[in-house]
């Protein structure tokens, strides 16, 4: 059977596309989403103070995102606006993760079959619930797949190796110190096998407190003098895991758009 | 189309149109049959077909502003409402309040709430006081085509300003004209009684509660002389809603709290009916 010449197959688009949004995605730096006690905790990190990788969408819903900035950015103001105008046309109650997650899928879906390049993201939408069991948190990638997550979601980077460490490190109903140290930990992860201690300035961080009542509104950023505390309450209370290397980053800053 | 997508689940064009912060613009663009004021009415409406509300004051005083306004929506000589709530917290830092329609009132703060903590997340950062003032008028102007019609919606916007660490106090009219008031000032049909008697009773370096107190007497001698504004309901116990803002951000005072301050009103007006005298002289 011959084919028409530059031909390609359907098999063969689709794992070009994956294998190249793949690639986009480990270049960045990796971020983490976990539950806590009280809540759910994200962690990114990221140097700038102002383009954010985890943001609010909503009273209860938190979004968190690695990968091409423009895209994920694009994506998380997408997601605010149908947040707000189905919370305008129903109850503030009506608005959920689940929702989101899918009109998020559908259309990472579409652009990746569809448009000439996919989008090099990955997404973490979170809704904190009454309780721990009612948390949920979804993990979107670049082909529109979701999949529902419990404890520990990590993206990006070297996730692998991130999650795994993670896992060593995570515990269920953790406080929120405990749970930051284990994901600043892990986050900390070298490719070489090494481990560099990541500073308050080197994280963005964030929380879905469920015991937090401001109009209902239960996100907040942790930063400045608090994350130092807690970053600081919880080294000098467990012995120095006496990781190898020192501090620094052989990755450096410039990762051409990859946030 | 209740979902807001596309008929594959998707997210519309312009979800990801970037370079927008505003969500009134953005329903402009995704559905502006959601926005007030966008009906075209058949005819002008009677006003003893719809709910009003009345008397709103607000005043500055040394650590920020206070609103206040009292409980009555009326429809024609009808009282439609005893415990209506006039004034909404628009986001942490301002309140508004509102006298005129009550229906195109209450969705008019709705959108302008929506779109204050849209900007939020949008933005990262809240909009500065002024800005609040002028997305609120930019919305009132938008409903003129109703005010002109008879849902004419007076709203009065008070805020903390961190930036000058003052209160501020925003009125407008139908037309959405945006005037900033010094001190203290009132909307809605008690309006004129209650400016009369905070004029007496207002002193800009006062502490906060007995800014409040002024306030309510000032309500007070409004119910006094104009029919569609509510005295205190002592029996009911309903009483003027309250909203401070300070450098700490919006607090509603509770019942409890107006509750004991409206009382110690209602004796002192069992002595002297027309509520305290203010000095003749200024050596006084």
């Amino acid at each position: 059977m011959s084919m028409p010449l530059g031909y390609i197959s359907p098999e063969q688009l689709m794992k070009d596309k994956a294998e190249y949004a793949r690639k986009g995605i480990t270049r960045g730096r990796s971020a983490a989403v976990l539950q806590y006690d009280d809540g759910i905790l994200f962690v990114a990190e990221n140097r700038s103070r102002t383009l954010h990788k985890i943001s609010e969408i909503y009273d209860r819903i938190g979004f968190a995102a690695v990968g091409m900035y423009n895209e994920f950015e694009n994506l998380r103001q997408a997601g605010i606006r149908l947040a707000d105008v189905r919370g305008y046309t129903n109850a503030r109650r009506d608005v959920t993760a689940r929702g989101l997650a899918n009109a998020y899928a559908q259309t990472l879906g579409s652009i990746f079959t569809e448009a000439h390049k996919p989008y090099e993201v990955e997404l973490v939408v979170a809704e904190v619930g009454e309780s721990a069991a009612e948390d949920q948190i979804y993990r979107l990638t670049f082909d529109g797949s979701v999949q529902d997550e419990r404890g520990y979601v990590v993206m990006g980077g070297m996730a692998d190796q991130v999650a795994s460490a993670l896992g060593r490190h995570y515990r269920q109903g953790s406080s929120l110190a405990e749970a930051l140290r284990a994901a600043v930990d892990a986050l900390g992860q070298q490719e070489s096998g090494g481990h560099r201690d990541l500073e308050a300035g080197q994280l963005e961080v964030g929380v879905l407190d469920r015991n937090r009542n401001r109009s209902g509104r239960m996100f907040r950023r942790i930063q400045g003098a608090e994350l130092e505390r807690l970053l600081a309450s919880t080294v000098e209370s467990e012995e120095e895991p006496a990781a190898g290397t020192e501090s620094g980053s052989p990755d450096s800053d410039s990762d051409d758009g990859q946030a | 189309m209740s979902s807001h997508l596309d008929g594959l689940g998707r997210l519309p064009s312009e979800f990801t149109t970037p370079g927008n912060s505003s969500f009134a613009e953005f329903l402009t663009r995704h559905n502006p049959d959601l926005l007030p004021g966008r009906r075209t009415l058949p005819g002008t409406v009677d006003a003893k077909d719809m709910r009003h509300g009345t008397t709103i004051v607000a005043a500055t005083h040394a650590d920020g502003v206070v609103m206040a306004g009292d409980r009555r929506a009326t429809a024609g000589n009808v009282i439609a409402q005893r415990d209506i709530e006039k004034i909404f917290p628009a986001d942490e830092y301002s309140c508004v309040g509102i006298a005129g329609s009550a229906g195109m009132a209450a969705e008019i703060v709705r959108l302008f709430q929506v779109e204050l903590e849209h900007y939020e997340k949008i933005e990262g950062s809240t909009l500065s006081l002024d800005g609040k003032a002028n997305r609120l008028s930019t919305m009132i102007r938008g409903n003129l085509g109703m005010a002109l019609q008879g849902l004419a919606v007076v709203p009065l916007l008070a805020g903390y300003d961190p930036d000058a660490a003052t209160g501020r106090i925003f009125s407008y009219d139908v037309s959405g004209g945006k005037y900033e008031e010094q001190g203290f000032y009132s909307v809605g049909s008690g309006s004129v009684f209650a400016r009369g008697s905070l004029k007496k009773l207002y002193r800009g370096d006062a502490p906060e509660q007995d800014t409040v107190v002024a306030l309510l007497q000032a309500l007070y001698d409004a119910a006094d002389d104009d029919s569609a504004s509510g005295l205190p309901d002592v029996t009911r116990r309903i009483y003027p809603q309250v909203a401070s803002v300070t450098a700490d951000g919006l607090r509603m005072l509770g019942d409890n709290e107006i509750g004991a301050l409206v009382d110690a009103i209602l004796d002192g007006r069992m002595r002297r009916p027309d509520g305290p005298a203010a000095p003749v002289r200024d050596d006084a």
